[in-house]
C-alpha cells in the first residue's frame, strides 16, 4: 500500500505529467512563466489548493448528486482559492499583489478540477491527497523549468538575482526579448515536452498516418 | 452603435481571448484534433459566454457593486469581494443546465464533447470574459457584444488550429514532437501571427 501510494505521488512528475501528458492547467503556465518568484509561489498555491480541495471532495463524494456535482466542487475549490488569497495578503503582500489576477485564475485551472473530476469522486480521502500534492508538484516541476529559462535568458537573472550582466546595465549578454513575450512559453513547453519523451519513448503518440519508404529500383 | 460594431472587432481580432490572452488554452489544445468537433466546442464556448458575460454584469450592477443594494434599503454595503465566487457559480450553473440540454436534445454532440463540456467551467475563457467585463466596466449592452464577439473570436481561433492540425498529421514530424509538442509550437506561431493586429487601432 506505502509503494502504491509513493508511485502515485512519483508518477505524474515525470511519467503522467499533467501539462505535458494530461494537457491541464496550460493557461497559467503560459502566464505567469516571466518571472521566477511568481512562478515558484503559484506552483506552491496550487499545490496546496489541488491536494486539499481533492480530500475535500473526497471526504464528500458519497453524498454529491451527480447532477450537481461540478457547483459542489466549485464552491469548495473558490473557497480555498480565497483562502489562499488571504493568506498571501497577510503575510506576502508584495506578491500577492504582482499575482493578484492569477490567484483568482486557480479556480479555473483545470489540474484542480479535472483531477476532481477523475480522480478524488472515485478514491479515498488520503489518496486523493496524495494525488493532489504529486499532480501539484508536476505542475510546478514545468513551471520552474520555464520559469528559468524565461527569466534567465530573457532578462538574464534568478529570482530577481543578476546572474548575467546585460548590456544595457553595461554586462555582455544581450537579452532575448521574445522571451519575455507570452508566445515564448508555447515553444519552451513544446520542446520541453519533445524532451520529456525522448527521454521517456513509451509517451509518445501513434502516427496517424504513416510516410512509406520507396523502394529504390 | 459604431463604438458596438469597434468593439466587437477588437474583441475577435485584437483582443482575441484565445491568441493574445491565452485564456482557455486547456481545451483549446486538447480538442482541436478535428475540425467538427472544435466547432461543436467553439460553438458551446460561443453560447455559454453569452449568456455568462452580461448575467454577471446584471449581478455585478443590481448586488455587489458598492451601493447596488440601494434599492434593497442598503446603501452603504459593498459585496465586490463576493465577485470571484459569484461569477463562477453562475457559470458552473449554467454549463450543467447546457450539459443537460445537449445529453436529452443533442446526444451526438453531448458525446463527442465528453469530458471536456463539465470543463468549459473551467475553461479560463469564460471566467476570463467575465473578469474582463468588470475590469473594463462595460455596460448592457457592450457586455453583450462583449460576451459574443469574444466567445466567436475563441471560435474562430480553435476552429483555425483544428484546421491546421488536420493537414499537419500528414506530415512527417520527429517521434518526441508527435502531437502534443507540434501542437504548442504551432499554437505559438498562431499566436506571433495574432500579436500582429495588436498594432490595429479602431
Amino acid at each position: 500500500m506505502a509503494h502504491k501510494r509513493r508511485e502515485m505521488l512519483v508518477d505524474p512528475l515525470v511519467d503522467n505529467n499533467p501539462i505535458t501528458l494530461q494537457v491541464l492547467g496550460i493557461c497559467s503556465a503560459l502566464a505567469v512563466t516571466s518571472s521566477l518568484q511568481v512562478s515558484f509561489v503559484m506552483a506552491l498555491a496550487v499545490t496546496l489548493v489541488t491536494a486539499f480541495s481533492s480530500m475535500f471532495i473526497s471526504m464528500i463524494r458519497n453524498h454529491i448528486p451527480g447532477s450537481i456535482r461540478i457547483i459542489v466542487q466549485m464552491v469548495i475549490i473558490a473557497s480555498l482559492v480565497i483562502l489562499v488569497d488571504q493568506v498571501l495578503k497577510a503575510y506576502a503582500f508584495e506578491i500577492s499583489k504582482t499575482l493578484s489576477v492569477f490567484v483568482g485564475l486557480i479556480i479555473t485551472n483545470c489540474i484542480v478540477m479535472g483531477r476532481a473530476e477523475a480522480f478524488a469522486m472515485k478514491n479515498p480521502p488520503l489518496d486523493s491527497f496524495i494525488d493532489g500534492v504529486g499532480n501539484g508538484l508536476g505542475y510546478g516541476l514545468i513551471l520552474m523549468l520555464v520559469g528559468v529559462i524565461r527569466e534567465l535568458f530573457g532578462s538574464g537573472s534568478l529570482f530577481g538575482i543578476t546572474i548575467l550582466e546585460t548590456v544595457n546595465n553595461g554586462g555582455w549578454y544581450v537579452p532575448n526579448g521574445l522571451l519575455l513575450l507570452p508566445p515564448s512559453a508555447f515553444f519552451i513547453i513544446g520542446l520541453i515536452i519533445w524532451a520529456f519523451r525522448t527521454w521517456k519513448p513509451g509517451q509518445v503518440e501513434e502516427r496517424e498516418y504513416k510516410i512509406q519508404v520507396v523502394e529504390a529500383h | 452603435m459604431e463604438e458596438l460594431l469597434s468593439l466587437a472587432v477588437k474583441a475577435i481580432f485584437v483582443e482575441n481571448l484565445a491568441l493574445s490572452f491565452f485564456l482557455g488554452m486547456c481545451t483549446f489544445i486538447a480538442v482541436s484534433k478535428k475540425i467538427s468537433t472544435a466547432i461543436g466546442l467553439g460553438i458551446s464556448v460561443m453560447i455559454v459566454q453569452t449568456i455568462t458575460v452580461p448575467a454577471n454584469n446584471l449581478i455585478l450592477t443590481y448586488l455587489l457593486a458598492p451601493g447596488a443594494l440601494a434599492w434593497a434599503g442598503f446603501s452603504d454595503v459593498d459585496l465586490t469581494f463576493l465577485g470571484l465566487i459569484s461569477y463562477i457559480g453562475v457559470i458552473a450553473a449554467l454549463v450543467q443546465i447546457l450539459e443537460m440540454v445537449l445529453d436529452k436534445y443533442f446526444p451526438p454532440l453531448y458525446n463527442a464533447l465528453g469530458v471536456f463540456l463539465p470543463l468549459i467551467t473551467v475553461n479560463c475563457a469564460i471566467l476570463g470574459g467575465s473578469l474582463f467585463m468588470v475590469e473594463r466596466s462595460y455596460d448592457l449592452a457592450e457586455s453583450v457584444t462583449y460576451g459574443v464577439s469574444s466567445g466567436f473570436g475563441w471560435a474562430l481561433a480553435i476552429t483555425a488550429m483544428a484546421g491546421v492540425r488536420e493537414k499537419l498529421k500528414y506530415s512527417d514530424i520527429p517521434d518526441g514532437l508527435q502531437g502534443l509538442g507540434i501542437t504548442f509550437i504551432t499554437a505559438g506561431l498562431m499566436a506571433l501571427a495574432f500579436m500582429s493586429f495588436s498594432g490595429v487601432k479602431l
